[in-house]
């Protein structure tokens, strides 16, 4: 990612597109919208060298209220877009917006593997456990037994943890946030801009219109600080309690996590520390379901080679022949005859 | 010491055995001497979707068709005049192609009792009088194979693996090809001992024929009058990658090929990521949808994008064909065509997509199809495709074949400083005042083509129907049938790419109208047709959309016309359609090219 050397200042304003906003009124995607927009305008980036590349479904609309380069795709390939992109234009930081059903079900297979190949983008998932721009059937988060239009016995479908399926695909960054957890939330799209790789990033996002309330049961203040936990590399994973953490996570010997009260000094010894490089700690962190709090922050962050660079390293490689290049040679060489 | 050397114009030679036996380098080596000895050729590599089916049985023999000659050929041949059978299997799969009174070299190591049963074969064809009619050379192949290798102390089956090197020895030695071409190749090819033992076979193969006297004759193919120029043989994919690869250096950027491995067009991705020092970059995708949809996303980045595929991958590209159509990109969809529907025919020819070509997506959603012709040809359809998608801003897609893409013909290499460069017309910064993404030439229609990175220009496709000029998201009536005539409009524009057609031969007597690669053939039949006395001209297509300008009046200038195609009958219908007029049709659908043979005859009952 080059920054410019005459760098220009940004205000968020500058990246705000001239077209009206067509998300319903009250939906997640406004907080997320206007935190990327923030993010953007602080990273140092000059405008020209973003590009925002999304799917199909209501936060895939993305890219058309960002005032960058955008390209708003077809349903559950932009993965392949990104891709393409990333290695056409190395130089750019490239944002891909998608979410549950374009990402997990009719795009499942790009997902996976621009997880697994490492392209150096940022893949933020819009997780509101239901499709909304069709007007409410279940999602491959919804929960079992959630009624919808297209289940109205329930839903009967086992569905996926997102930070799981990113593990599973071996994906160099996992980190989950909140639309409502701004401050929160504003972090991880740093850290997530900050990483070489994919770096994905859950949010929860609420649809008011067709799945209300989908995480309130986290999100509500009452009951936030015992329903969430912030992970923090190389930091006890505590929470609870409004004055500081009454509670940690702890490793029982059958490898499973349990909750322990602390005790009244505060004091950590024996609580699990977060360790973001760990991938069990990391699997395990991001199943937790309530009773549990649910992990929020940086699950997982490895560094390994993205696979746009070594395809640029490749292609330094071979440019370093003299011939390199070298049309005539690619044309003419091999077993030619002349007829006079 | 040869004692009786025929001069002969042309030969067809056929190879054939299990697929594990080497038949296609076999006829590749046959088939690179005699392009370096100066004749004319063509090929046809035949061999099944199975990469080992069970050895000895029908099902897995390949074989290896070439057609060598001293004049001006266009087709592998109909006829083959000598078959090599390494096995009942090949024989049996092969017989009936073989000329009447041809010659057929056949392994006796290889017809014991479990070989025929393998081969459902059941009496011994060498000994119950079916192959009446054709001179029949019985070789101990194997046997004679083991015995040329035996001081190299290889086990049985390293020696027996060689034999194909002492069946192409000995037809080195029958038709006069010089061996060396073939024993620089092995050098560098294999390593000790195993270089040795197939130079040894070679040579043993040489020396059977020399001195066992097995054929009355051995014959010479002279050089064919080409015209002047450097020649390399060259088959149609190779010929397409170096077509794509000329395209991006004409144009100034880089190349990208969004790929899946798929039958038969795996071969353009091998080519094409040999090219890393052009900076071409070839990306393997997880699926074809992903192939094509990537190759979009380096086309909104700068790059020449092209996406390579084969039948059942072209239907999995339709939808993300249908957003370069609306996104106004430049790409180039390659479809080297097999047999279908679904898996179909991996392995074999045909010439059935033309419809999904030019109708496979849904919406209006046009675009402009050009085919190749030969194997050379895919060089300049390639070169031709990509020019037309940067100028116009849209996808192409181009028709090759299976024939087309194995086979293999002398190029005569173009003059790489008389071809015109590429203009991209990519949009400034300085175009930043009033940029508007879907402003466009007046002339071609091609909107603005901005890559990000460039200053000022930030802008977003996507889609969704487009406002002119701002690119703006539109739900406007009008606006949608505005742009549906205009991407219409763009593809009528090409025409003026397009140049007329010309009648080969008589242009009022019967018409023969061919695309892709039936052209070797028609042309073949109708310069035997009136040869014959009979009046008959050949119409080739290249472009399929748009159809050239002059087309319908040529055709009504012909007494009657057919379409001759390998498919049901889709250009046909699609020029009946076009031009309103009374057509024929001649179809063939077997997974194989026409003969010019058929052709002649329906020439004849069209007279």
């Amino acid at each position: 990612m080059a920054t410019n050397e005459e760098q220009e200042s940004y205000s968020k304003k500058d990246f705000m597109s001239d077209q009206m906003i067509r998300w319903c009124p009250g939906c997640g995607d406004y907080a997320i919208l206007s935190q990327v927009q923030t993010v953007f305008a602080d990273l140092g980036i000059p405008k020209e060298k973003f590009a925002v590349i999304s799917g199909i479904g209501c936060s895939s609309r993305f890219p058309y209220y960002m005032n960058t380069y955008g390209f708003h795709t077809i349903h559950g390939r932009a993965p392949a877009f990104a891709t393409g992109l990333k290695l056409a234009n190395p130089d750019l930081s490239v944002w891909m917006i998608t979410g549950d059903g374009d990402s997990l079900s009719i795009g499942g297979n790009h997902f996976i593997h621009i997880l697994r190949r490492n392209v150096d983008i940022q893949l933020l998932l819009f997780n509101n456990r239901i499709y909304g721009l069709t007007k409410g059937q279940y999602s491959p988060t919804s929960e079992v037994g959630k009624k919808t239009k297209s289940t109205p016995m329930g839903s009967i479908d086992h569905p996926f943890e997102p930070c799981a399926v990113a593990l599973g695909a071996d994906a160099s960054f996992v980190a989950r946030t909140v639309d409502i957890f701004v401050k929160d939330q504003r972090a991880v799209l740093k850290e997530a801009a900050d990483h070489r790789g994919t770096s994905f990033v859950e949010i929860f996002q609420n649809c008011n219109i067709f799945n209300d309330g989908a995480f309130e049961d986290l999100t509500d203040r009452k009951v936030r600080d015992e329903a969430v936990v912030f992970v923090k590399h190389q930091e006890p994973l505590v929470f609870g309690g409004k004055a500081g953490p009454k509670k940690g996570l702890k490793l029982n010997a059958q490898l499973q996590v349990e909750v322990v009260e602390l005790n009244e000094d505060g004091d950590t010894d024996g609580i699990l520390v977060h360790d973001e490089t760990n991938p069990v700690l990391a699997n395990l962190l991001a199943r937790m379901r309530p009773p549990f709090p649910v992990a929020m922050g940086v699950i997982f962050r490895v560094q390994r080679p993205t696979y746009d660079a070594g395809v640029v390293q490749q292609l330094e490689a071979a440019q370093k022949v003299p011939s390199a290049g070298d049309l005539t040679k690619a044309i003419y060489g091999g077993n030619t005859w002349v007829v006079e | 010491m040869r004692t009786n050397v025929e001069t002969v114009d042309n030969v067809v030679i056929r190879f054939a055995g299990d697929s594990g036996d080497g038949m296609q380098l076999t006829g590749t080596q046959f088939t690179n001497t005699s392009a370096i000895q100066g004749n004319d050729l063509a090929t046809f590599p035949d061999f099944p979707a199975e990469i080992r089916a069970p050895a000895g049985t029908v099902a897995g023999v390949s074989g290896f068709q070439l057609h060598f000659s001293s004049k001006d050929i266009r087709t592998p041949g109909d006829e083959p005049n000598i078959l090599i059978a390494m096995n009942p299997a090949a024989l049996k799969a092969n017989i009936d192609a073989l000329k009447t009174g041809g010659t057929v070299i056949v392994n006796t190591d290889k017809f014991t009792d479990r070989d025929l049963e393998k081969a459902d074969y059941e009496s011994n064809p060498l000994e119950d009088g079916s192959l009446e009619g054709y001179q029949v050379v019985e070789v101990e192949l194997s046997t004679l194979t083991k015995r040329s290798v035996e001081d190299l102390g290889l086990g049985a089956k390293e020696s027996d693996r060689c034999k194909n090197f002492f069946a192409l020895g000995m037809t080195y030695w029958l038709y006069n090809r010089d061996m060396s071409i073939t024993q620089d190749w092995i050098k560098g090819k294999f390593k000790a001992p195993y270089d040795q033992a197939n130079l040894n076979a070679l040579q043993a193969g040489w020396n059977f024929a020399d001195t066992m006297e097995l054929f009355h004759s051995s014959y010479e193919v002279p050089p064919a009058q080409l015209e002047p120029g450097t020649y390399k043989n060259i088959t149609g994919n190779a010929a397409l990658a170096l077509g794509l690869l000329t395209a991006a250096k004409l144009s100034g950027r880089q190349l990208f090929q969004g790929a899946y491995p798929i039958t038969p067009a795996s071969d353009v991705l091998h080519h094409l990521s040999k090219y890393k020092d052009f900076g071409v970059v070839t990306f393997q995708a997880e699926d074809e949808i992903a192939a094509i949809c990537a190759s979009i996303g380096a086309a909104f980045g700068g790059s020449i994008a092209v996406t390579t595929t084969s039948g059942p991958g072209v239907a999995l590209k339709g939808e993300a064909l249908g957003l370069a159509v609306i996104t106004e990109l430049p790409l180039v969809l390659v479809d080297i065509q097999r047999g279908g529907p679904s898996t179909g025919l991996p392995t074999k020819t045909e010439q059935s997509d033309l419809n999904i070509a030019l109708y496979g997506r849904h919406g209006e959603c046009p675009n402009p199809v050009i085919a190749a012709a030969t194997p050379s040809d895919c060089f300049d359809a390639a070169l031709e495709a990509v020019r037309v998608a940067v100028k116009y801003r849209m996808p192409v897609v181009l028709l090759t074949d299976g024939y087309l893409g194995n086979g293999a013909e002398p190029w005569r290499l173009p003059e790489l400083d008389q071809l015109e460069p590429i203009d991209c017309n990519l949009s400034t910064p300085d175009d930043a005042e009033g940029f508007q993404p879907y402003n466009r030439d007046p002339e071609t229609l091609a909107r603005n083509w901005a890559i990000p990175g460039t200053k000022g220009l930030e802008h977003r496709i996507g889609g969704l129907e487009k406002e002119e000029g701002t690119g703006n998201v539109s739900y406007d009536p009008q606006n949608h049938e505005y742009m549906s005539n205009l991407r219409q409009s763009k593809v009528d524009k090409v025409v003026a790419d397009v140049p007329d057609v010309e009648v080969y031969g008589d242009s009022d007597g019967v018409g023969l109208i061919s695309w892709g690669s039936t052209y070797g053939a028609v042309r073949t039949a109708v310069d035997a047709a009136r040869a014959a006395g009979l009046k008959a001209g050949h119409v080739h297509l290249r472009w399929l959309n748009p159809l050239p300008a002059n087309l319908e009046a040529i055709i009504r200038g012909f007494s009657n016309t057919a379409v001759a195609e390998m498919n049901l009958g889709q250009l046909y219908r699609y020029l009946r359609a076009e031009y309103l007029l009374e057509l024929e049709s001649i179809t063939k659908i077997q997974g194989q090219p026409f003969k010019s043979s058929e052709l002649i005859a329906e020439i004849k009952k069209l007279s």
